[in-house]
């Protein structure tokens, strides 16, 4: 049987059945750009970064099951200026100072920004009043920094069974709640040695009292991009039980 | 100098009907302030002010952040010397941790410290000051500036940017960047200096040293050619602050506080700054934004003091390095002693502390506590926190208050160019009186204003915790308030950057 491949930016990138465009694409050595997709989780399809031009139209590369013979557009100006908006609208929507975050060269948002050449504000920023949530005491929640990935939500539910976080509210009201009575994270079961504490792409949800400890130059994005990066991380995937053997100590 | 003096410059007894005559923004300063005067119809000064006109608000906004946020984020005051305000800050925080710093800690934010006060120091002097040294106070304008300097004298700029540049790189190893680093933790170093990087800082020490001593020769010489002018320009006695060594040494990292009024009597010796506030306090008021400090024993009208390199080197007991002590000897038996109060006396001083900075970087470099890995350390948990440290322009001081859920809830700095507000505003209407009075005003003479004010090596940044650039327009406006004339100069140098 001959293999099967669709085109991604005019090459040839040959999947399995069941592969979506993305998990194809990055297993074949193609990035596309991505934030709420984690190769071991289900995709999510809502940061909207990793849309890409199928056949002529937009779709979303993470939750697009890959055919046989498509055409794919990823890497053209269109679309990456799209998706330097989209991190301009997501840096507008937040409160990101990246100077004296701790996420800071660890950080996919910040990575996304650099690798898409993102220069500019681009739009006035709205700086949310969002108080922080220092109860746990080993524990920082900083919902300044949230991007409603719904990483964390995912990974609580679907691998820690314990489903502390939840996304509230509609449109740009929306954002991320704890489940407890309190609201408090103090309140929840939560341990570091849950997978929700290692998911979140931004600043969020932190260790406390390890910030900064790691070195300029040895942080995760200081040496590689984030498209070099994702490459490496993309073999991660869970098989049909949830178990995934590459994925011990990776973030 | 009489209260009576300091007052009726500080505020005119009748403003209504004189002359105003703005210089705004102050240029080749760090950051953002102005001077104004008040003169009447026969060019007479009845009111000078330094006035600085920025806002920032670092203390309001780090509250409620968590405490090892703070060294990363309050460096950010400032783009000349962040370092300062990222130690001070990384003291308090040792102290909230309850952390006794392990020798290779200790020497890699001292060597970082040293990095800071070289190339800082380096800068000041080349990029800021010597301008108006090498070319006169009124000389032309359009030549008084780095651009002049390097074209008049080209290996003397070099030797300026270079002996920069090697501080920069200290503070590159040390921290992880130039500029805005992480290197310095609560109870510690988040990296040591391996033997690769302290190889490749050695390769030039022993040039630095050399152009350290070559500039403060420069700075020596300077004074003894215009003995008369450096000996009075802006003159006035006053008390001084400083850290010092338990052994009265010149310690720039850490101490404790030394204070001595105007006619060299000790007020307090090696005073433990974490109770800096039974000794200190601020005082406000309503024409400037920066606040005026004072030593509590002697009152707000009589307390104000001086810090910096000239209290520093005047005051300590001995510099622990030779090639500094000598020339502080030097400096202090020079023209009677006379030189250690001069405002611009400041300059020489601050080329001695360069120099020591070069020979404490030297000696650090060949300390093996360096490539140590042993890097941070912890106690007993604290409420709150107080960090001291002399910085390049005089004592720099944190002091947070930290809850149990490990936020910031309290902030209070005070950044060296505050402790000097009081003393900066005495030495503008002390060139006031001796140049401006009763004369008719050009540019060059109003140049001695900022000369006098550059001495101190401002930094109005960090003192509003402000930040810009500095293009300079003089207004002259009539007793109505009507623009009468206006000069207008370009910015000499943007040296001031979020990094």
């Amino acid at each position: 049987m001959s293999e099967m491949t669709f085109t991604l930016d005019g090459e040839n990138v040959p999947f399995e059945p069941g592969q979506t465009v993305m998990q194809a694409a990055l297993a074949a050595g193609h990035y596309v750009p991505h934030l709420c997709y984690h190769p071991e989780f289900k995709p999510h399809g809502s940061c909207k970064l990793c849309t890409v031009k199928i056949n002529g139209r937009t779709a979303a590369s993470c939750t697009m099951p890959a055919e046989a013979g498509l055409q794919v557009e990823s890497n053209i100006e269109e679309l990456n200026a799209l998706r330097r908006t989209l991190v301009q609208m997501l840096f507008a929507e937040g409160n990101h100072f990246c100077p004296s975050c701790e996420k800071s060269g660890n950080c996919n948002l910040q990575a996304l920004g650099y690798d898409l050449e993102v220069h500019t504000a681009g739009f006035r920023h709205l700086y949310p009043d969002r108080p922080v949530d220092a109860s746990h005491p080993d524990i920082l929640l900083d919902f300044n920094r949230c991007v409603l990935c719904e990483l964390c939500v995912r990974a609580s539910s679907e691998v820690d069974g314990k489903n502390i976080f939840a996304l509230s509210g509609r449109g740009i009201n929306k954002h991320l709640i704890v489940n407890s009575k309190s609201g408090l994270l103090v309140d929840t079961d939560i341990a570091l040695t849950d997978k929700a504490m290692q998911v979140c792409p931004v600043g969020a949800i932190l260790r406390k009292r390890v910030g900064f400890s790691q070195p300029i130059g040895e942080r995760r994005y200081d040496q590689r991009p984030i498209s070099a990066q994702a490459l490496d991380d993309a073999p991660r995937q869970a098989d049909a039980s949830g178990n995934c053997a590459a994925c011990e100590g990776t973030p | 100098m009489t209260d009576a003096n300091t007052k009726n410059l500080e505020t005119a007894a009748y403003p209504e009907g004189l002359r105003r005559v703005a210089i705004d923004p102050v240029s080749r300063v760090e950051g953002h302030g102005k001077v104004t005067l008040l003169l009447d119809e026969n060019d007479r000064v009845h009111q000078v002010r330094l006035h600085i006109v920025e806002f920032r608000g670092f203390e309001k906004f780090i509250q409620g952040r968590p405490y090892w946020e703070a060294p990363v984020m309050v460096q950010r005051l400032c783009g000349i010397c962040p370092v300062s305000h990222h130690l001070a800050a990384s003291k308090a925080m040792d102290m909230i941790v309850g952390a006794t710093l392990t020798p290779t800690a200790e020497k890699v934010r001292r060597l970082m410290h040293y990095g800071q006060i070289l190339q800082s120091h380096a800068l000041h002097f080349f990029h800021l000051s010597s301008p108006d040294l090498l070319f006169g106070f009124d000389s032309d304008v359009a030549k008084r500036n780095i651009v002049g300097i390097a074209a008049a004298y080209p290996e003397l700029a070099k030797q300026g940017v270079l002996l920069r540049k090697y501080g920069q790189e200290v503070i590159r190893i040390t921290a992880g960047k130039r500029v805005h680093g992480t290197g310095s933790i609560p109870g510690g170093v988040n990296k040591n200096v391996s033997s690769e990087e302290r190889d490749y800082l050695l390769k030039d020490i022993g040039q630095i040293l050399t152009w350290s001593h070559e500039s403060l020769t420069i700075a020596k010489q300077l004074f003894e050619q215009n003995l008369d002018v450096y000996n009075t320009f802006g003159t006035f006695k006053a008390h001084t602050l400083n850290l010092v060594r338990a052994d009265g040494a010149l310690d720039l990292y850490h101490g404790g506080l030394r204070a001595r009024d105007l006619h060299g009597k000790t007020l307090f010796d090696h005073y433990d700054y974490s109770r800096y506030w039974d000794v200190i306090f601020e005082d406000v008021k309503p024409w400037s934004y920066m606040k005026f400090p004072f030593l509590r024993s002697l009152g707000p009208e009589q307390g104000w003091y001086r810090v910096g390199p000239l209290s520093r080197v005047t005051q300590c007991d001995f510099i622990p390095t030779p090639l500094a002590n000598q020339a502080r000897m030097a400096f202090l038996a020079f023209a009677g002693g006379a030189s250690a109060g001069a405002t611009l006396g400041f300059h020489w001083a601050r080329m001695i502390e360069m120099l020591h900075a070069a020979e404490m970087i030297n000696d650090l470099l060949h300390d093996p506590d360096l490539q140590g890995n042993d890097l941070v350390s912890k106690g007993e948990r604290q409420a709150r926190g107080v960090g001291v440290i002399e910085a390049p322009r005089g004592t720099l001081i944190h002091h947070y208050k930290v809850d149990e859920h490990d936020q910031i809830i309290r902030c209070n700095l005070i950044v060296s160019t505050t402790h000097n507000n009081q003393a900066m505003n005495e030495a503008i209407r002390q060139v006031a009186r001796q140049y401006l009075d009763g004369r008719k005003l050009t540019e060059g003479l109003l140049n001695h204003i900022e000369v006098a004010i550059r001495a101190f090596d401002p930094c109005l940044s960090c003192a509003t915790h402000a930040l810009g650039k500095m293009p300079l327009q003089v207004e002259l406006l009539d007793a109505d308030g009507e623009r009468v004339d206006v000069l207008t100069r370009g910015a000499d140098i943007n040296c001031n950057s979020t990094g």
